[in-house]
Parts: C-alpha cells; sequence; structure tokens
C-alpha cells in the first residue's frame, strides 16, 4: 500500500516567486559551480542545474525558437524527459499522452496570444498526477502509512534546504506585512510575476468525500483598462461570486473567513472562501459548462480525490481540463500559507486555555513562530495524521476512518438529523454521560490501580447495552456520546502519534471542526490531560480550506 | 446425576433454562477435597475456581531383597509391582452462564465437604453484582480482586504452562488456528483486553506491569450502538448480524471518493476513508447487516491501530487479544487480524490465546493461594478433563453442544517437579518437538485417527487384563473408551481444539484418560515380565559382544538399540539390518567413533525390557569403557511400555550385580539415571524435568541419543541441538514408513553435528 512518492522537483519557477534569498554561503557556492555535497541523486542534480541556470540567466528565452519549442522551454524546464526524472511521472501517464497534445495545444495558443507565462501545464500535469498517485488512498482506515519522503527530507538537510528554508522564512519574517503589497520585493520580481502571472479567474478547488472547498481571489485592483478587456464572462463570474453569500441550495460562502487586501502575484484582492456537498459536484460542473468556462482558458487547480473522481466529467461536460495536485501538498502548503498571512491582521492560528471550564475558557491565538515539527490532524469525511518536518518534507503518519462522517453519519442513522448543523446543535444539548459507561460507573470512582479519573469513559454507548437506559435517552444525548466517541478517539490516535514521533504541538484542521467548540474544547483538553501537559493543541480559524488554498498556491505557483 | 435446579433461587417460578442438571462426575469433580475458591463473573459468564486433590492410583515397582544370593528361579520376575493411592493437585476451572450462577454455588454448597474454606477470591464486574448471593449461598468471606491484575498474572500462568496456549487466526485458511510455540521467556508483551472498554497493558514481568493505555470504543460499544442502529439487543445475534452484512454499503470507501481512478494510482479501493460515511451523504435505508459490519469493521480497526500505535512505542511485537469481544469468535478474530496486518504492516502479530476465557479466575486463584506457591511449579492441561477450543461449534451434535456450551472446563495437573528447557537445543524460541502438525496435514490426520480409533479395542482390553483382580475394571475401560472415543470425535471435526494436533498429543489424550479411569500403568506386568526375561539374556549378549572386534562390536551395538524397539520378531520380508538404512549416517558416526571420547552422553531410553536392557545398557556399558559419562533420562511416570525412572533404577542395580564395568559406572556416578518429568511415550524437549537440565549443564553433555520411534520421529527428529545428537528408530507403522519413503521396519539412524 505505502508507495514511495516521486520526489518532487524543486521548481525553478518556485525560486522565481519566492524572495531570493539564498544564504551567502551557498551562493558562493553555485557561482563557483561547485557541485553542491548533496546525498541526493542524479535528480535533484538536474534540478539544481535549472537552478543555477536560472539565477544567473545563463538560460534565457531563446527569442527565435519557434512556439512550440518556447512552450517547451518556459514550461518546463521541462522537457519530457527531465519531467520523467523529477517527478517520477508514471507510466501510465505517458500513456496518456494524446490528451496532453490537446491540452498542450490550448497553452500554445496562449502563449501566442501573449497571454503571459503559464505555469508549465505539462510539467505541472505531470508533476500533479505523479505526487498525487502516490498520496491517494489517504483516507483508508489509516490509508499508506509512513509515506515518508526520505529522498526530500535528506535533500533538505543537503543541498537545497537553505533556499527552501529561506524562502519559507522570508515569507514569515514578512508577517504581517506579506499582504501589503509588493513594496518589499524588488521592481524586476514585479515584472517576473507579471509575466509568469495565470490569466483570470483564479481558483482553487479541494473536492472532498463529503463537502467540495472553493477559493476564490477577487482582484481589487483592476485598472480600467483591464476592466475594458475583461471578457463578459469572467466578469459575471466575479460579480455572481462576490455578491452572493449563497449559491443555489446548498453552496455557501463563509463571509466571516475572507481575507482582504490580499497580494497574490503582484496583485491585490480579496479571498473568497466557498463551501458546498460534493453530491451537487454534476451541478457546479454544469454551471461551469452554462457559463462558458472553458472560453476562458482558466486552469483548474483541484485536489482531494474528486479531483480524479470528477475529472471526466469536467472534461466531457465542461471542457474543462483540471490540473490534479495532491490533497497533503496541498494542505500543508495552504496551512503554511495562510498562516503567514494571518486572518486580517489577526492570529489565523489559536488555542484553548482552561478548555475544561466553560467559564474560563478562553480562546487565545498562538504564534506558530516554529511551525516545525508540526503534527497535522486533518479531519475531514476520514482522518488523515502528518508529521511535518519542513515546508516540503512531511509524511503521512497514519489515517483512521473514524472521523467526520461517521459523527455526521452515525448522528443521521441515531437521531434523524440532516445537516452538520443540526447534528451539532443537538450535540450542544445533550448529555454523553447518559450513553457512555464511565469509569466511575464500573469502578465507583476514579480506577487507581491505573491511574484512570472516574469521569473517563470506559466505555463508548457501553450504557447502551441495557434496555432500560436504551429507552431512557434522548436524541440530543446520542448526538452528544457521538460527538464525544469520535473526537476522543481522534484526540487518542493523535496523542499517541505524537508520541511516536516525538512532536508537542498538534495543529487539527479540517471541516469536522467547523463551528465545533464542543470537539476542539474536548481535543484540547484530551491531548493537555492525557499528556499531563507536554501536547499542545492548536487551530486553525481556516480549518477546512487549506487544500483548496494549497491548489490555489499551486496555480500561481507560490511556493 | 445430581438434579441442582434453580430453585434455590428462592422463587419458584422460574423458567426452564436457569434449570440445570450437573453430572457430577464430569463437572465440579473432586468437589469433596476442594479449596481455595476463585470466581470471575463477567457480563455474560462466570468462571469458577478451585484448587482439589485428586487421589490416583499409580503402580510402584519395588525391587526384591536380594541378600540371600541369587536364589533367583526361573519363573520368579525381577521385582514387584504394588498399586497405590497417590494424592495429586489439581486446578479446576469450569465456565457457565450467569444464569446458572445459583444453581451452582447450591451445587458447590452441598457438595463441599472441605470446612477450611472461608474465603472466596472475586473479580471481574459481576463480582459485585453477585457478592451477596456468593456469601448468603456458600458462606464464603468474599474477597474482591483487581481485575486487570488477575487477567494478568492468570496470562502469565497460561503462557508458562500451557504450550501453545498463544495461536493466530487467519480466516479462509486450512487450518485457520496456528498455534504459537511459547517463547522460553514470555515477557514482554503487551495484553489488549477488549471488554465493554479497551484497556491496554505492558506486562514486564511476573509482577510488573503499566496501564498503558487504552480506548472507550471496545465491546460495549458494539454492543451498544449496534443495539441501537439494529434493534438487536444480544451481542452473538449482532455479531452473527455483522457476520453477513456488506460493509461497503455504509462505508465510504476510498474508491467512493476517487472514482475509477483508484485502479490507475495503483490505490486500493476498498480502504474505508470514513466508517458510516454513506450514511452522511445518502438518505436510503441500510439493512442491519450492514450496519453491523460496518460497526464491527469500525471498532476492530480503531483497536488494531490503537494496539499497533502502543506495540510501535514500547517497541513489542507479542500482542495478546483478550476480553468478551474476541472470547473465541471467529468474526472478531478475523477483523482484529486484519486491522493488525494492515496497520502495523505485518510487523505484529494479532495473538489470541485457547484460554482466555479463564484469565480471570486463574489470576483470582492465584492471589488467593500465594501461600502455596503455585507459580513454584509446572502445571500440565489435562486433555481429559478439559473442553477444548470452541467447545460450542456447531459441528457438535445438538445434545453435546447445549452442554457443553452450557460449561467449559479446564483442568490443570500439578506436576511434581519444575519443567524447563533442555540446555542444549539450538534455539528454544524457534524448537518445535513434533515432527508433523495434524491440523495443517489433512491426510497424516485422517490416518492417525483412525489408527487410534482401530488401536482402541486393544488398549481397552490391555487395561482390563492389567487388573485382574478389580471387579470394576471392564466398567471403568468402558468409561474410557467412550472419553478418549469422545475425544478423538472432536478432534475430526476440530482438530485445533486442544492446541496443535499431533501424534504426541493423541498419545498423551489416551493417557489422560486412562489415568483418569484409574488405569495408571497397564503395561506394568508386560513390562515386568519383558524386563525378567530380558535381564536373564543379558550376560550371554555381553559375551557374545565382547567376542567381536572394535568395528563389528560398534555394529552389533546400534543394531541392538535399534533392535530393542522392534516388537517379538516379525515377518521380515528383507533383513532390516541390511544397509544403507533409509537415513543412514551410521558410518560418520563409526568414525567419530575412531575420535576422541564424548565427555558425556545425554540418552532418553524408551521401551523395556529388550530395548533396555539389550539395547541401552550394552551401549551405555560401551560408552563408559570409552571414558564417557552418562546420563539415562527415563520417564518420571508410565506411557504404554516404555521404561519408567523407577523400573531403570531396579534394572540398572540388577545388571550391575552382574556387569562390574556397571557397577563402578554407578558407584562413581559416571552412569546417572534420572527422570524426565514426563509422562508422556513422546519427548518435548522444552519441557524437562529441572534436575536433568541442572545435571546436562554439570556434566557438560556433548552427545544426545534418543531412540525409538514417539521420541525420535514422531518428535524431535527435526530438532536442532547445539552438540552432536543421535536419533535412532525402526519405523513400526507402514503408512509412516511409506510417507518417509521407506517400507515397514525401516531403520532410521540420524547422527547430527551441528555446523560449526
Amino acid at each position: 500500500m505505502p508507495r514511495k512518492r516521486g520526489r518532487r522537483t524543486l521548481h525553478p519557477r518556485v525560486h522565481w516567486a519566492a524572495p531570493p534569498s539564498l544564504s551567502p554561503r551557498r551562493h558562493r557556492l553555485l557561482l563557483r559551480g561547485a557541485r553542491i555535497p548533496t546525498s541526493t541523486t542524479v535528480r535533484s542534480a538536474l534540478c539544481w542545474e535549472h537552478f543555477i541556470g536560472r539565477r544567473h540567466g545563463r538560460i534565457g528565452p531563446p527569442s527565435s525558437c519557434s512556439d512550440w519549442l518556447a512552450a517547451r522551454w518556459r514550461n518546463g524546464r521541462g522537457s519530457r524527459a527531465r519531467v520523467r526524472l523529477c517527478s517520477g511521472w508514471s507510466a501510465a501517464e505517458e500513456a496518456r499522452s494524446p490528451a496532453l497534445g490537446a491540452w498542450l495545444g490550448r497553452q500554445r495558443w496562449l502563449l501566442r496570444m501573449g497571454a503571459g507565462r503559464f505555469g508549465a501545464p505539462m510539467e505541472r500535469h505531470g508533476k500533479a498526477s505523479a505526487t498525487s498517485a502516490s498520496s491517494a488512498g489517504d483516507p483508508a482506515p489509516g490509508g499508506p502509512e509512513g509515506r515518508r519522503r526520505e529522498p526530500m527530507r535528506r535533500r533538505a538537510s543537503s543541498a537545497s534546504a537553505p533556499a527552501a528554508e529561506a524562502s519559507a522564512e522570508g515569507v514569515r519574517r514578512d508577517r504581517p506585512g506579506s499582504y501589503s503589497g509588493p513594496t518589499s520585493v524588488s521592481r524586476q520580481r514585479v515584472d517576473s510575476l507579471k509575466k509568469k502571472r495565470p490569466l483570470f479567474p483564479w481558483f482553487g478547488l479541494d473536492i472532498g468525500g463529503t463537502l467540495v472547498k472553493l477559493v476564490y481571489f477577487e482582484p481589487k485592483d483592476i485598472t480600467a483598462e483591464e476592466e475594458e478587456e475583461e471578457v463578459e464572462s469572467l466578469k459575471s463570474i466575479r460579480k455572481y461570486l462576490t455578491s452572493h453569500v449563497a449559491y443555489g441550495s446548498t453552496g455557501i460562502r463563509d463571509v466571516h473567513l475572507e481575507l482582504k487586501d490580499l497580494t497574490l502575484c503582484g496583485r491585490k484582492g480579496n479571498l473568497h472562501f466557498i463551501r458546498f456537498p460534493t453530491h451537487d459536484m454534476p451541478a457546479f460542473i454544469q454551471m461551469g459548462r452554462d457559463k462558458n468556462f472553458s472560453s476562458l482558458h482558466t486552469v483548474f487547480c483541484a485536489t482531494g480525490g474528486g479531483a480524479y473522481k470528477f475529472e471526466q466529467d469536467f472534461l466531457t461536460i465542461g471542457d474543462l481540463q483540471l490540473c490534479k495536485l495532491d490533497e497533503l501538498d496541498c494542505l500543508i502548503k495552504g496551512i503554511l500559507y495562510i498562516d503567514s498571512v494571518g486572518f486580517n491582521g489577526r492570529s489565523q492560528c489559536y488555542y484553548f486555555e482552561n478548555p475544561a471550564d466553560s467559564e474560563k475558557c478562553q480562546k487565545l491565538p498562538f504564534d506558530l513562530k516554529n511551525p516545525y515539527p508540526l503534527l497535522l490532524v486533518n479531519i475531514g469525511s476520514g482522518v488523515s495524521i502528518l508529521a511535518v518536518y519542513s515546508k516540503d518534507n512531511y509524511k503521512r503518519v497514519t489515517g483512521t476512518s473514524l472521523g467526520g462522517g461517521t459523527f455526521f453519519g452515525l448522528c443521521c442513522l441515531l437521531t434523524g438529523c440532516t445537516t452538520f448543523e443540526e447534528a451539532l446543535e443537538m450535540a450542544s444539548r445533550g448529555d454523553s454521560t447518559k450513553v457512555d459507561k464511565l469509569v466511575r460507573d464500573i469502578y465507583g470512582g476514579d480506577y487507581e490501580r491505573f491511574g484512570l479519573p472516574g469521569w473517563a469513559v470506559a466505555s463508548s454507548f457501553g450504557n447502551m447495552m441495557s434496555k432500560e437506559k436504551r429507552e431512557a435517552v434522548t436524541k440530543e444525548d446520542l448526538a452528544r456520546a457521538t460527538l464525544i466517541t469520535i473526537t476522543n478517539n481522534i484526540g487518542s490516535i493523535a496523542r499517541m502519534c505524537a508520541l511516536n514521533e516525538n512532536i508537542n504541538q498538534v495543529v487539527f484542521v479540517g471541516n469536522f471542526l467547523r463551528i465545533n467548540t464542543i470537539a476542539m474544547r474536548l481535543l484540547a483538553y484530551a491531548l493537555d490531560y492525557w499528556s499531563k501537559g507536554q501536547l499542545k493543541a492548536l487551530f486553525s480559524e481556516h480549518e477546512g480550506y487549506f487544500g483548496a488554498v494549497g491548489a490555489l498556491l499551486e496555480l500561481l505557483k507560490i511556493p | 446425576m445430581a438434579e441442582c435446579g434453580a430453585s434455590g433461587g428462592g422463587s419458584s417460578g422460574d423458567t426452564l433454562d436457569k434449570s440445570i442438571t450437573l453430572p457430577p462426575d464430569e463437572i465440579f469433580r473432586n468437589l469433596e477435597n476442594a479449596k481455595r475458591f476463585a470466581i470471575d463473573i463477567g457480563g455474560s459468564l462466570t468462571k469458577l475456581a478451585y484448587y482439589s486433590t485428586v487421589q490416583h492410583k499409580v503402580a510402584k515397582v519395588r525391587s526384591f531383597d536380594h541378600s540371600g544370593k541369587d536364589a533367583e528361579h526361573d519363573h520368579e520376575p525381577p521385582y514387584e509391582i504394588s498399586v497405590q493411592e497417590e494424592i495429586t493437585a489439581r486446578l479446576h476451572f469450569i465456565k457457565f452462564e450467569n444464569t446458572y450462577i445459583g444453581g451452582c454455588l447450591d451445587f458447590i454448597k452441598d457438595h463441599l465437604v472441605n470446612t477450611e474454606t472461608k474465603v472466596i477470591q472475586a473479580t471481574g464486574g459481576g463480582a459485585y453484582k453477585f457478592k451477596d448471593l456468593i456469601e448468603e449461598k456458600l458462606r464464603l468471606k468474599v474477597d474482591k480482586q483487581d481485575v486487570m491484575t488477575c487477567l494478568i498474572k492468570g496470562c502469565n500462568f497460561v503462557l508458562k504452562n500451557i504450550p501453545q496456549e498463544a495461536f493466530i487466526y487467519q480466516k479462509d485458511s486450512d487450518p485457520e488456528f496456528r498455534f504459537q510455540t511459547n517463547h522460553p521467556n514470555i515477557f514482554p508483551y503487551l495484553l489488549v483486553n477488549i471488554g465493554s472498554g479497551v484497556s491496554i497493558v505492558k506486562v514486564e514481568t511476573e509482577d510488573r506491569f503499566e496501564w498503558v493505555g487504552g480506548s472507550s470504543i471496545g465491546g460495549g460499544t458494539f454492543w451498544g450502538l449496534g443495539a441501537l442502529l439494529t434493534r438487536t439487543k444480544k451481542f452473538d445475534e449482532l455479531l452473527h448480524l455483522a457476520s453477513k452484512g456488506q460493509h461497503t454499503n455504509v462505508d465510504m470507501l476510498v474508491q467512493d471518493i476517487y472514482g475509477g481512478a483508484h485502479q490507475t494510482l495503483g490505490l486500493s479501493g476498498n480502504l474505508i476513508a470514513s466508517s458510516f460515511g454513506k450514511s452522511a451523504t445518502t438518505d436510503k435505508e441500510f439493512s442491519k447487516e450492514d450496519m453491523a459490519k460496518s460497526l464491527l469493521h469500525m471498532i476492530s480497526n480503531d483497536i488494531g491501530q490503537l494496539a499497533c500505535l502502543h506495540a510501535k512505542l514500547h517497541g513489542l511485537d507479542r500482542v495478546y487479544f483478550g476480553g468478551f469481544f474476541i472470547r473465541g469468535h471467529p468474526v472478531t478474530m478475523r477483523t482484529i487480524t486484519y486491522s493488525i496486518n494492515f496497520f502495523s504492516k505485518g510487523e505484529v502479530q494479532a495473538l489470541f490465546l485457547r484460554h482466555e476465557g479463564y484469565l480471570g479466575a486463574i489470576g483470582a486463584f492465584l492471589k488467593g493461594a500465594e501461600q502455596d506457591n503455585p507459580n513454584q511449579y509446572s502445571w500440565g492441561e489435562n486433555y481429559a478433563g478439559s473442553s477444548g477450543l470452541m467447545s460450542t461449534a456447531p459441528e457438535l451434535g445438538p445434545t453435546r453442544r447445549a452442554r457443553s456450551g452450557t460449561f467449559d472446563l479446564l483442568e490443570m495437573d500439578r506436576l511434581e517437579r519444575p519443567l524447563v528447557n533442555l540446555p542444549l537445543l539450538l534455539d528454544p524460541s524457534s524448537y518445535v518437538p513434533d515432527t508433523v502438525d495434524l491440523t495443517d496435514d489433512a491426510l497424516a490426520r485422517k490416518y492417525w485417527l483412525t489408527c487410534f480409533e482401530e488401536a482402541l479395542d486393544g488398549v481397552v482390553k490391555r487395561a482390563v487384563a492389567s487388573q485382574p483382580d478389580a471387579a470394576d475394571a471392564t466398567e471403568r475401560a468402558e468409561k474410557f473408551r467412550q472419553k478418549y472415543w469422545d475425544k478423538l470425535q472432536t478432534l475430526r471435526h476440530q482438530p485445533f481444539a486442544y492446541g496443535t494436533l499431533t501424534v504426541r498429543s493423541l498419545l498423551d489424550t489416551r493417557e489422560h484418560c486412562l489415568n483418569e479411569f484409574n488405569f495408571p500403568d497397564p503395561y506394568s506386568k508386560v513390562k515386568q515380565r519383558e524386563n525378567g526375561v530380558a535381564l536373564k539374556c543379558f550376560p550371554g549378549v555381553i559375551r557374545s559382544l565382547d567376542a567381536l572386534g572394535w568395528e563389528e562390536r560398534q555394529l552389533a551395538l546400534v543394531k541392538g538399540l535399534l533392535a530393542g524397539n522392534v516388537p517379538s520378531r516379525p515377518l521380515w520380508s528383507r533383513s532390516p539390518w541390511e544397509r544403507p538404512w533409509l537415513v543412514d549416517s551410521y558410518s560418520k558416526w563409526l568414525q567419530r567413533l575412531k575420535g576422541p571420547p564424548h565427555k558425556c552422553a545425554l540418552i532418553f531410553a524408551d521401551n523395556s525390557g529388550v530395548d533396555i536392557i539389550l539395547g541401552v545398557f550394552p551401549f551405555v556399558r560401551e560408552l563408559l569403557f570409552r571414558g564417557t559419562e552418562v546420563i539415562l533420562a527415563c520417564n518420571s511416570g508410565p506411557a504404554l511400555n516404555d521404561v519408567t525412572h523407577s523400573e531403570a533404577l531396579i534394572v540398572a542395580e540388577r545388571i550391575a550385580a552382574m556387569d562390574p564395568v556397571v557397577h563402578s559406572a554407578l558407584r562413581e556416578e559416571r552412569l546417572l539415571l534420572v527422570q524426565t518429568g514426563s509422562s508422556s511415550p513422546c519427548l518435548d524437549l522444552s519441557r524437562l524435568d529441572k534436575g536433568l537440565a541442572v545435571l546436562v549443564r554439570e556434566r557438560g553433555a556433548d552427545l544426545v541419543v534418543i531412540e525409538g520411534m514417539g521420541r525420535a520421529v514422531h518428535t524431535n527428529y527435526h530438532a536442532a541441538l547445539c552438540c552432536e545428537s543421535l536419533k535412532l528408530a525402526v519405523v513400526k507403522n507402514a503408512w509412516l514408513a511409506e510417507r518417509l519413503g521407506g517400507r515397514l521396519f525401516s531403520v532410521i539412524f540420524k547422527y547430527e553435528v551441528p555446523a560449526e
């Protein structure tokens, strides 16, 4: 089951976009053309050559080459062979290349139209599928275990690490100024940003098992000239998305999460966060068709399992080619980025003080200044747990099938509720101790032999073995017990992973936590209690949207 | 049969199923001598434990007084046999449903003679609930013991004393149960007890253990949540529903999220992404079976994952699972095994225990019996008095099932001497005594079961004949026949009932059954006669051997060792002595004999009569000549016509009187006679008398000789030792001979030298 994923390229463009802050030593090494001491294979060596070339302009865009070559050049340092080397392009992918031909055709057209430099579709495509290929299956009752990206880690500690870290730090150091515009970057860089900017509209899509998360960047710095050129369909999308807070019967814009005055690729604007159920995906695709999205020649960067499931529908119904991205890559990218830009001047990350005490409990900002290592627990329909050691060095530790989908699913069966909100509302009014058997129900108090407190749950739903007690509980009690059961279990598995990985900060994200203070406080308390204060549970305001943000960043080639 | 109804409960309107008939000679046996009671009352089953003494007839041999020089007459036996009563200790464990508790307590009270007993150790959740009832009925003070402490004590006890206690479960493979040889050091291990919740305990030594974690999602969650979802009230019914369901209808799978792409991505689309995930997104009704199955998977996966995380954190690879969620249910053993394999990627194996249900009762009993030091002794499972694993299997006839489903038994005999590994085993942790695993080998199983069935008549006749003066011999022999026949039938249907089925276990079971009906040594008279005859021949044999040249003599000695194995002069189709033999490393052995003498040889003797006297002793004598010390190990108790330690002592004494070599060797302790600690016709080198092991170490034994089919072919044929070894046998069974690629009376001469 677990497969080594292909080493991801350190894409040259990544470094163009990133603050070019090489360590002086490394810079000297590069200038001398010295071989970078590296333990990695040819692959990274190749990547380094590109890197060197790009940085010093030895390889410029050949002005006289044909479109095709230009495309090749621009797209990629992306000659096919290299792509394969760099990203482990699978044989299966190659077999699909006829489809890519059409795709490339469109890109060539875009390039001819002077539409700006577009993000190496071919390479991107290859890369996306290669990385996703190995990451898929995440949601399993654990999915592929311990997908450690060994090569990357090694790499992080040798060749590319300084550069990568430097850029990451660069972003962090800027906070909170990083969303204040291009003032801090050089003129040269602004130019390069402009050139490589993809066409509007900018979307990032994360199609999960239950929910689709969509982030949309609304440019606010549109010049009159630009507005004039803006095609009608683009304008209508912008107007439609920004002027509504609900779409159809199920689509919702989380207005409170909107990030204002964000600068992305030199453009200033607002980032919107929209969600709708995955079962409405066909309607969404239909809308894309109706609104004639394909005429915009935009690229849909999508992640999550649905990127695969609906790929064909996007193509045949919407005439849209999805750029599929690995969901864990996107998740991590998204969370690091969003944390770096903050939440409209406030902190993105927070924790609970006195989580068990309803009066003294306080939600307080947390400065994630030392993010690594970090245990990332993503609670969607299922749960994925990742150990993150640096920006691009992480592994999937494990996962569990007892996640948000289980909570909601069981609640539907037990209480007949129909929405997540309803389930949570019922839970907030219920009493789980009527349903669960506590330690004190068995031992009359604490179980001292093992140091178990009387209030701890000994058996979830344990009281429901008795007919009388089954008849005495309310739906609210059942909803509460379901919530407590699932949450405690996630906390317990997360704690074990943190211990096994020797990590003490645990960030919980995912839509299970949306408007779910009960679960967050319980996680905070359980982690603190059972670890005797060694572990800290952290949360993030944009809990469920990081995958979608990561997809958007991929579109924009933001590291 | 004593009628023991629920009348004790005080209410006359009890339903029929609460009244039971207790056959006193089968259940609650030896109550009259019982002391030290312990009881473990769980959610639905009660386990009762007590210690009792069992009176057995044993055949003792005693040397005649030979002071009156050469008073031997031709027909006088070499020694006398007397049948005596011997008292041995036994542990009884009985498991029954809680509904019968009142009746059972009444029964115990009525039959309890021993009045010293004042206290009963109690454990389990129900100990609180039934405390008053127990105190009132038995008039014993209830002393409550901690559940987990008892569980762990019990677990240590069975792991130490019952070889092949632990097994792995593989659904859809034959056999489904694979028993594990116990590692000589059972610690450290992880015990995952899945009761209503889950407790995970790390056990480091006999007394040191630690609760390392747990989960509230356990058997109670399956039962409670299952009852809510399916309106099915009983745990067993829920399991039954689950075994028929399809979880993919309820769970959101990877393929539901990824579509068909999981295939091109090389993913297993069947992995569960979100348990009950489909019930969140679809409005349709789900079947009870499907929901039960999904719930079972959810809980098993979760427990397996936590167990793996804990095993990893503590660096342990032995994880035992117990608790009512497991308790012999193939459905849950299967899902837990699957989950452990999945999450540990095969690094951790889920192990289950044959006597898992008894752990609490055993532990509580041991707590109460600490002054008797039960842990100082070795104990052995008594096959005659124990129900096998899964005694409620549906294959059994309905009547039998009804009873064994009601009462499940375990009896453990205290062995007079502690048993340990032979220090000469190359790798004690991988040593398997038995050559053929009959659980695995269906053809061999069929053959041997039939073989033992057919031999039963002869054994019964022999048993009756051995006690001509006992009026009830025939009746007891018939009971023996019935008991052993039943065991054989059980084993036909459930070869795994008592651990790995082997020829050894079939033989041992027969010995246990014979003992049970007071036929301690059916062969005593035969052995006596044969020893007498052989002793008379001894001087002549020695004379003729001594007349041979060195090389010829070596061959003759080896033939003598082998010949003792062959029953009275068969009609040879071909002389069995014609070499090459079926397995023949004689030349290598001869070469070795030309070299320096061995320091000390350990010889495991086989039969009485010709074998020990004309085969083993001349061979021993030659070794002594060479300057090799000899340890001659014989069975502690009788088994078939095997020579016992006490018989061997007399034989040695008689030979010493005739032969100065043996005489001086005995006097100078260059020849030592020891007992093996066993009463089996086979040989388990991992359970030998401690004294023997000490001696072997002291004397620096560098040669092991094992002779006879039971010890060298059925067992130990593949045993690897860290010193030279000789395994000698004549294959007296045509079927086996054919299997080995030879014919009836093929000779096995296996001389092995360990690799440098």
